[in-house]
């Protein structure tokens, strides 16, 4: 049961090599074990995943049972899930056990998956390294001084580390696929509206888009699988028939027209980066892809356009984090304002602030047109950008990170040089467009990630080149020493 | 000096859908607190609006009744402000691109000029909740039964010069909406609640002058009131040298007092923006038509055929096509009564008095209206008097049965007996023989006094018509 990928995993339950109930002990073990060097889970749900491994089980014994069955899995803890605290990272939902359940989580539980446990985000996902949580900070198992990135840094570290065979991360600016480079894993952001956001909580609701973190594109298929889906909740959501993701994964990517954004390898890039990825890129023309140089000319602008739209979105979906009905309020109120205030400044961390602030004040009358107005603009001729590209050629690649993890604590004291780092992954945001990101080399010891981003829908298409490209190299094999090496 | 008042309205109309504007819980009134408020109502982590299709199509034929042109592609904006009754910390609602856009609604004065009030726009939005301040023992109670019923605000231009004028209004447009069905207008209830923005300025002034805001008026009679008092709150200060404040302000109907709640100095900034959540509302034509076609006939129509149909007079006319179950019930009992004009008298007179006095809606009126019209049938063939009518219509209202019926069981039938009525006139002349002769020399006063006397010993059953040919007929003898 040792560091197999879910679908070696399926086959084995499938098989009666072990059971569920088997499978699940061992990964609670593990992280029993190992978890408090990464601090990859806030919460582990011991007693309801031995209770789904057992009826699991049941199922498989009674011959019904799916490719998914008895699979354990790991939950960005940003997913409401019914019984259980949803904390999001924040103090200001530390007590807030969740009534309902999102329709993310539940397809993947219907399909008979075992919820190990939530994980570790930034709080209320505002981060690029995970270290803003309330839960303190999750480390890199490749090395524990680094950041995992975020904000779906939990989520990506239970993977790498092996304390779970897959999870499931949401992404508003690269919050999947960041962590996923840095972490040597798999992570694949879908079209927004192709996995319904119904109990995700919402950062920047027009970007937030929920995804499998896994191992390597074949098992982010089958998660994606039962994950992707309409649903009549959320009105983003589209009703589009789903694509089998695991049909298209063997095609041959002769003649893929692959374009590279000269903007995705400016100086900024890190040097061992843009080796690992033009290596990768020779390696997919070796298998039969044409590549040519494309420009996106406004990639750099994608980063003041969502740092207004991202946070003018945050700042009124935070609102309701007030201390009426649920979650944290402070003691012993004087008054309404009083309530209020001291509720929302003892509960939120100072990135949420920030982005509150920087949010509420670009909305502001007389700020709007400079701020909002203008980055919606930018927007719609970034999107421009990405379909001209995109009738040219059949998917645009480029690194997923410009450099690799940070050190814990060297870029949290200055937010800007933290947004800069999300460069390449912003934009595919902006566009609603899907995007993946692949593990294609190492930089001093730690993982390198390529991103891969197509046309709308287009998720079947990304996960078969993913898997193409690791039917050919090996670095998604590539485990970190768990049990710390630092 | 002169001074001329300006009245602008905005009107919250509660639209009568099953569920919310954006969730599924039920809208009915009066359900014990938070018992009709889920997750998305309590505003839960993660939840997610989906707009109530039937609340844009009330909407849409509030538009099409007021002859306003269609937002064919509206959105819903966010408009921002803590309070803890509204649990999202914004409400839903439309500005830039409202689904409704200008219109207007056409109103008769008591004199009977008529007068065009022109609407800005009416837009969707969700109602917030309750606070409850009492029983909590110095804390607020939060009741979220009502947050998320859908609303239009329907918003005038500034175009009433008075209270009548704004009143006549607010008559009309409680027409209209309970006309199409789209509300109950149940005002004790909260379903439709207005807003008064009043200014006065001297008269022959282009400029308006500095307006205020009275929130919240649930009866006509409270606006009628509270304008009043407005407008000469505003003239008293403005003549004694003071000038009128932006304000928003509350009037006790139960107290006959207003007073300033907060100044617009410091109003808030709402930072309004598209609510990323939802997608724009996109109409297209086939859509709005097929709502057009499912409208029911309209107040200012139906005043039209009563008038040419019936030859109702305008007033009895726009009173009874003011309200469209009245206007129904009228036309039923025409078909029973076959007199128009009498049939109006009643509804206007007595029906209208008798729901009042038992303040019940006409569509719980325990008379059915063949009843009515049989009961009026009786006046027009002589069978009774209008007098007796009356007596037999609190017998139907106590539920005694019908008119042919209560007639019949009370021995209400009219004399119609020339030689009974004979006798009753020969007996009043002989028991006032000196009053008669004064009758007979010219003293034509008298003749009521006649009339009564004998109508008093027929305990009303006499025909008075029959009673004056008689009595005559004795005089020149």
């Amino acid at each position: 049961m040792e560091n197999k990928t879910l679908k070696q995993l399926s086959a084995g339950l499938a098989s009666g090599e072990f059971s569920s109930t088997e499978l699940t002990r061992h990964y609670l073990d593990k992280i029993k074990q190992h978890d408090g060097t990464y601090n990859a889970y806030i919460t582990v749900t011991e007693e309801q995943a031995l209770a789904a491994a057992k009826q699991a089980d049941e199922q498989i014994a009674a011959g019904n049972a799916g490719d998914l069955t008895g699979l354990p899995i790991a939950y960005k803890d940003l997913f409401c899930t019914q019984g259980v605290r949803t904390s999001c990272g924040s103090k200001i939902l530390d007590n807030f056990v969740s009534p309902y359940e999102s329709t993310a989580t539940d397809n993947l539980n219907k399909a008979g998956m075992v919820m190990l446990g939530k994980t570790n985000l930034d709080e209320f996902a505002m981060g690029s390294s995970t270290e803003s949580s309330y839960y303190g900070a999750t480390r890199n198992p490749w090395d524990t001084d680094a950041v995992p990135g975020g904000s779906s840094g939990g989520s990506a570290v239970a993977v790498a580390a092996d304390l779970a065979p897959v999870s499931l991360g949401t992404d508003t600016g690269g919050s999947i696929r960041q962590p996923a480079a840095f972490c040597g894993i798999t992570g694949l952001k879908p079209t927004y509206g192709r996995v319904s956001r119904w109990g995700m909580v919402a950062y920047g609701s027009s970007l937030d888009q929920a995804g499998p973190m896994a191992q390597n594109a074949e098992d982010a298929a089958m998660i994606m699988n039962a994950l992707a889906g309409f649903d009549a909740k959320d009105s983003t959501s589209m009703d589009k028939p789903v694509d089998n993701y695991l049909a298209d994964l063997n095609k041959p990517i002769k003649g893929l027209k692959i374009g590279l954004p000269k903007e995705f390898f400016g100086d900024s890039l890190d040097d061992g980066i843009r080796a690992a990825v033009m290596d990768a890129v020779k390696q997919l023309e070796a298998q039969g892809a044409i590549v040519k140089e494309i420009s996106l000319p406004r990639t750099e602008l994608a980063i003041p356009a969502y740092y207004i739209i991202a946070p003018a979105e945050a700042s009124t979906n935070l609102s309701r984090f007030d201390g009426v009905r649920y979650g944290y309020r402070c003691e012993d109120p004087q008054d309404l304002a009083d309530m209020y205030i001291r509720s929302r400044s003892e509960g939120f961390g100072a990135e949420v602030k920030r982005r509150i602030l920087v949010g509420t004040y670009a909305l502001s009358a007389g700020y709007y047109d400079a701020y909002y107005r203008k980055a919606q603009q930018l927007r719609r001729m970034i999107k421009q950008d990405f379909q001209a590209a995109l009738a040219d050629v059949d998917v645009i690649a480029g690194p997923t990170t410009p450099s690799p993890a940070w050190k814990i604590g060297a870029k949290n004291q200055d937010p800007v040089a933290m947004y800069l780092e999300d460069i390449y992954t912003l934009s595919v945001n902006l566009a609603g467009l899907p995007g993946i990101s692949v593990p294609c080399g190492m930089k001093d010891g730690l993982p390198v990630g390529l991103q891969i981003i197509g046309d709308y829908f287009s998720e079947a298409k990304l996960l078969n080149i993913g898997h193409q490209f690791q039917q050919a190299t090996d670095w998604h094999t590539r485990k970190p020493t768990v049990g710390g090496n630092s | 000096m002169q001074w001329e008042t300006v009245i602008g309205l905005e009107i919250h109309v509660q639209l009568s859908t099953q569920t919310k504007i954006f969730s599924g819980s039920s809208t009915q009134f009066g359900a014990e607190p938070n018992t009709q408020a889920n997750e998305v109502d309590l505003a839960l982590p993660g939840i997610l609006p989906v707009v109530n299709e039937q609340a844009v199509a009330k909407a849409v034929a509030f538009g099409l009744a007021i002859d306003a042109e269609i937002g064919k592609k509206s959105f819903f904006e966010r408009k921002n402000y803590f309070y803890p009754d509204l649990p999202k910390g914004y409400q839903t609602t439309q500005l830039e691109a409202p689904v409704v856009g200008p219109g207007h609604v056409e109103i008769t004065l008591d004199n009977g000029e008529t007068k065009s009030i022109r609407i800005h726009h009416a837009h969707l939005e969700e109602d917030a909740g309750k606070s409850l301040h009492e029983d909590f023992h110095g804390m607020t109670g939060i009741d979220l039964n009502r947050a998320g019923t859908p609303l239009i605000e329907v918003v005038t231009e500034p175009d009433m010069r008075s209270a009548e004028e704004a009143v006549a209004f607010a008559k009309k447009l409680h027409s209209i909406v309970t006309a199409i069905g789209i509300g109950d207008g149940d005002m004790s209830q909260g379903s439709m609640r207005f807003d008064v923005n009043i200014s006065v300025r001297p008269k022959g002034q282009e400029e308006y002058g500095t307006r205020t805001e009275t929130k919240n008026l649930n009866s006509f009679k409270f606006m009628e009131e509270a304008i009043e008092m407005e407008v000469e709150r505003q003239i008293d200060l403005i003549e004694d040298g003071g000038k009128v404040r932006q304000e928003t302000r509350l009037y006790n109907g139960d107290k006959k007092t207003a007073r300033a709640m907060r100044s617009k100095e410091e109003a808030n900034d709402y930072r309004y923006f598209p609510c990323p959540d939802l997608l724009p509302i996109i109409l297209d034509d086939d859509y709005i038509e097929a709502i057009r076609a499912t409208l029911p006939e309209l107040p200012d129509a139906k005043e039209k055929r009563f008038m040419a149909d019936y030859g109702l007079p305008q007033y009895d006319a726009s009173v009874l096509a003011a309200s469209a179950a009245m206007a129904d019930y009228f036309e039923q009992t025409v078909k029973v009564c076959g007199d128009a004009k009498l049939a109006a008298n009643w509804c206007m007179g007595e029906l209208s008095k008798f729901l009042n006095q038992q303040e019940l809606d006409i569509s719980a009126c325990p008379i059915p209206p063949e009843n009515f019209g049989q009961l009026l049938a009786r006046i027009k063939d002589d069978t009774i008097s209008g007098k007796i009518a009356k007596q037999v219509f609190q017998a139907m209202a106590e539920g005694e049965g019908s008119a042919d019926e209560i007639i019949e069981a009370k021995g209400l039938k009219q004399v119609t007996d020339t030689g009974a009525i004979e006798a009753m006139v020969d007996e009043i002349i002989a028991a006032n023989q000196a009053q008669f002769e004064e009758l007979k020399g010219g003293k034509d006063k008298l003749m009521g006094f006649f009339v009564g006397q004998v109508m008093k010993i027929s305990k009303g059953q006499a025909n008075p018509g029959q009673v004056n040919q008689i009595l005559k007929k004795k005089i020149s003898e």
